[in-house]
């Protein structure tokens, strides 16, 4: 990771000295997966199945699991030692995506409890 | 055919815009024509619009800033000489529509195609350079990244010329920016200038990012990183994170635009507040991705010019780490009297005032850099030395902002005006232009003229200070931003200084086109062969200036901070040369060739020409696939090659042996 124990190769920026083999048989699982999630959230969101407050509940999940099979079988994010720039990279953008959202969802709540009340039309 | 587009598009009737683009047409078409009669295509074409070289988009990038700021500069000089003549009965000679649409130019452009481009191409020029790499991880990508700019920056040109620009400030608030309430293209300009320029600046993000941290010299470790490596990863960590949260805002009413969707819209269930609260949740990262590589460049300068290590190295790095964290955590003090209860505005205003904190820090590392250190007042020093002053006072008035019922009082008022111009002025206009001198030599391999530097500093201080100190005297007694026409006679003795201000700043900008060109006239005698003209700390001053296209013959070994510092210490300037081959990036014409469809489809879609937006986007996504199955896209410089650039380089400053 760090430049310490690392001979870098003379060669052109940004090419890896090995080029990551693509595993036809991940990506294949991970589109599989990636479609179905996308199906599932499409049914979930026509359901009544559900009890239906739990609804945007089951699409969050849903989301989520669209996000780690993206992470895992489009972008390879493992947990070796090499992945210590991936891993860190993740925690920083979910971070951020956190502080926004919730910030966001603060915020905006705030605002409409300030609201005088309107009257429904 | 042409969709909204018409011959009334062009404003025939109103002779102040028609001038204007008449005389900016005609020196286009000059420099044009002087290009093809001096036969300098084929060079221009091969050497800098293809060329995938860091530093060549680097130059090309400050290029771009520059010349963006004279446009910028001629909107804000606009604005202070129509509030100085427009007072009491006097209606000035702009008419709000246009004063509203030179305002809301003014700040776009001062931010998205001066502040940014300054900032990214110093990156561009030296984070290669100072990691001691041959070029950026993708170097194609880079190159898209700067035509993508360099297109928004050309669209939002166009609407000088061909229709109008949005009269809606550089926020773009709706629902004053919706369709029902700015029915032309004027928002149209601006939104999309603005999501294609912001591919490109995510690209950069996204390059920069895995460049620091892939793309190091053999033995340079984090903590030996320079400083403004430091910033640049922080401020493009930031870039990477918040930048799709524009694109995203905007792309929200684009839909509302377009297709009738309900975002922002005050009915359909729309909520005009999420907008200003994505926008700042973009907006505040934003300055920090401004100021964070212009601590960076002081950091350089000061530690160079004191002669001395920078002092607590590891403070300054967590102090940025800090501030790049904190960033997100402050957006709502841009609208604090938007109607948020007390424990929001009390959390944001404290957030607020806790991000001067690592601030603070950096201003005393600086100040302990030059304490007892040797300073040598060289014009990057003396704009070090001004923006610590300056930056202060603009720090303190934002925390000042900060205290939300003050904010009450001056929120929107010129006394912000004057608070974000003393930190964006002060903090990175500054920066930008001590880097300039900074590292000119290096880029060129001529010093820069020092008096004529110095003058043009001198002009752009006191400038400042005479333009803003009266805006923060004219916020208090209750001028808001914006206006087109002054209410007030008693605020014109202040609003005449303030122009006045403007003025020496122009001056300012007028030394710095002299120095440029009595520097390149008489660059002859003004050469630097040893590649080192300031008895330079890091490693971009190890190699040659200019440097050759791949940086080093052969790449440092780095043992401590201060890298080259250290080399010359040790003796170890000239390692017995044995060079090997290195693979190179070929030029590549895709990033001028992707970028000129995107201007061609942004156009069609602003005067909805649909067909060519088929068009233009088609082509562009061919122009990105043909790119990507590319194969042939490196060459090899061989150690032959290599062993004859360096002589030739080596050979006038080696004495004869």
């Amino acid at each position: 990771m760090d430049g310490d124990n690392q001979a870098f190769p003379d060669r052109t920026p940004g090419v890896e000295e090995r080029e990551p083999t693509a595993n036809y048989l991940s990506y294949t699982v991970g589109l599989t997966l990636a479609i179905l999630a996308t199906i599932a959230s499409f049914i979930v969101s026509q359901t009544d199945l559900l009890w239906p407050p739990g609804i945007p509940v089951g699409l969050v999940v849903l989301a989520f699991a669209q996000v780690g099979i993206h992470l895992v079988f489009f972008l390879h994010l493992g947990s070796g030692s090499d992945h210590t720039n991936n891993i860190l990279a993740l925690a920083f953008g979910v971070l951020i995506v956190f502080l926004v959202i919730t910030g966001s969802i603060w915020i905006i709540s705030n605002l409409n409890e300030n609201m005088l009340p309107m009257p429904m039309e | 055919m042409l969709g909204r587009l018409t011959w009334a598009a062009i404003p025939f009737n109103e002779p102040l815009p028609l001038i204007s683009m008449g005389v900016v047409l005609i020196v286009i078409l000059a420099v044009l024509a002087l290009v093809v009669i001096k036969g300098w295509v084929p060079y221009l074409w091969r050497e800098w619009l293809t060329s995938v070289d860091h530093k060549r988009i680097g130059v090309m990038y400050m290029t771009l800033g520059l010349v963006m700021l004279l446009r910028g500069f001629a909107d804000a000089i606009m604005m202070r000489t129509q509030q100085t003549i427009a007072i009491g009965d006097a209606q000035g000679y702009l008419p709000p529509d246009h004063y509203n649409q030179i305002f809301s130019a003014h700040g776009t452009i001062m931010i998205f195609f001066v502040a940014m481009p300054l900032v990214i191409g110093l990156m561009n020029f030296v984070v290669p350079l100072q990691l001691g790499a041959r070029d950026v991880a993708f170097p194609t990508l880079n190159s898209v990244s700067f035509w993508l700019t360099a297109a928004g920056a050309l669209l939002i040109n166009v609407s000088l010329v061909v229709g109008n620009f949005a009269r809606t400030s550089w926020w773009n608030y709706p629902p004053l920016s919706e369709l029902a309430f700015s029915p032309d293209v004027g928002v149209d300009y601006y939104l999309w200038s603005l999501q294609i320029s912001g591919i490109g600046t995510v690209l950069t993000g996204v390059n920069f990012v895995t460049t620091i941290l892939k793309v190091r010299a053999p033995g340079m470790t984090y903590f030996r990183m320079p400083v403004f490596c430091w910033t640049a990863l922080a401020a493009n960590m930031l870039i990477v994170a918040a930048f799709p949260i524009l694109t995203a805002t905007f792309v929200m009413l684009l839909l509302d635009r377009y297709l009738g969707m309900h975002f922002f819209t005050n009915d359909g269930g729309g909520n005009p507040m999420m907008y200003p609260n994505l926008f700042w949740a973009w907006g505040h990262p934003e300055v920090y991705i401004l100021i964070l590589p212009a601590f960076g460049v002081y950091s350089e300068v000061v530690a160079t010019f004191s002669g001395k290590a920078l002092f607590s190295y590891r403070s300054m790095v967590l102090a940025t780490l800090g501030i790049c964290i904190l960033s997100f955590m402050v957006w709502l003090h841009h609208f604090f009297t938007m109607g948020a209860g007390a424990d929001v505005n009390a959390f944001f205003g404290m957030m607020s005032t806790l991000i001067a904190v690592p601030t603070g820090v950096k201003i005393f590392n600086w100040l302990f850099t030059m304490f007892r250190g040797r300073v040598v007042f060289t014009t990057p020093m003396l704009y070090a030395v001004g923006f610590m002053v300056t930056f202060v006072i603009g720090g303190l008035t934002g925390v000042l902002l900060a205290v939300p019922p003050v904010d009450f009082v001056l929120h929107n008022s010129a006394f912000l005006v004057a608070h974000f111009h003393n930190v964006i002025i002060g903090g990175v206009v500054f920066g930008a232009l001590a880097g300039y001198n900074y590292w000119f030599p290096k880029a060129f391999g001529f010093t820069l003229d020092e008096r004529l530097g110095k003058a043009s500093f001198w002009c752009w201080l006191v400038g400042f200070y005479l333009a803003f100190t009266p805006l923060y005297v004219l916020g208090l007694k209750g001028m808001t931003r914006r206006l087109q026409h002054i209410p007030d006679p008693s605020w014109q003795p202040w609003l005449l200084v303030a122009e006045v201000g403007a003025i020496v700043i122009f001056a300012g900008i007028l030394c710095q086109i002299a120095q440029l060109y009595v520097s390149i006239r008489g660059r002859e005698q003004r050469r630097d062969l040893s590649g080192d003209p300031w008895n330079g700390r890091t490693l971009e001053w190890a190699t040659a200036s200019p440097p050759p296209a791949y940086n080093f013959a052969v790449l440092p070994q780095v043992e401590s901070i201060d890298a080259f510092w250290h080399m010359k210490q040790a003796g170890r300037n000239a390692p017995a040369p044995s060079y090997v081959t290195i693979e190179m990036p070929r030029n590549s014409p895709v990033g001028f060739v992707i970028a000129f469809f995107a201007v061609v489809t942004g156009f069609a879609l602003i005067w909805h020409i649909w067909w060519l937006v088929v068009l233009g986007f088609l082509a562009a996504v061919v122009m990105v696939l043909v790119a990507g199955w590319s194969d042939d896209r490196e060459r090899e410089v061989s150690a032959a090659e290599i062993a004859q650039i360096e002589q030739a380089r080596l050979g006038p400053r080696q004495p004869a042996e």
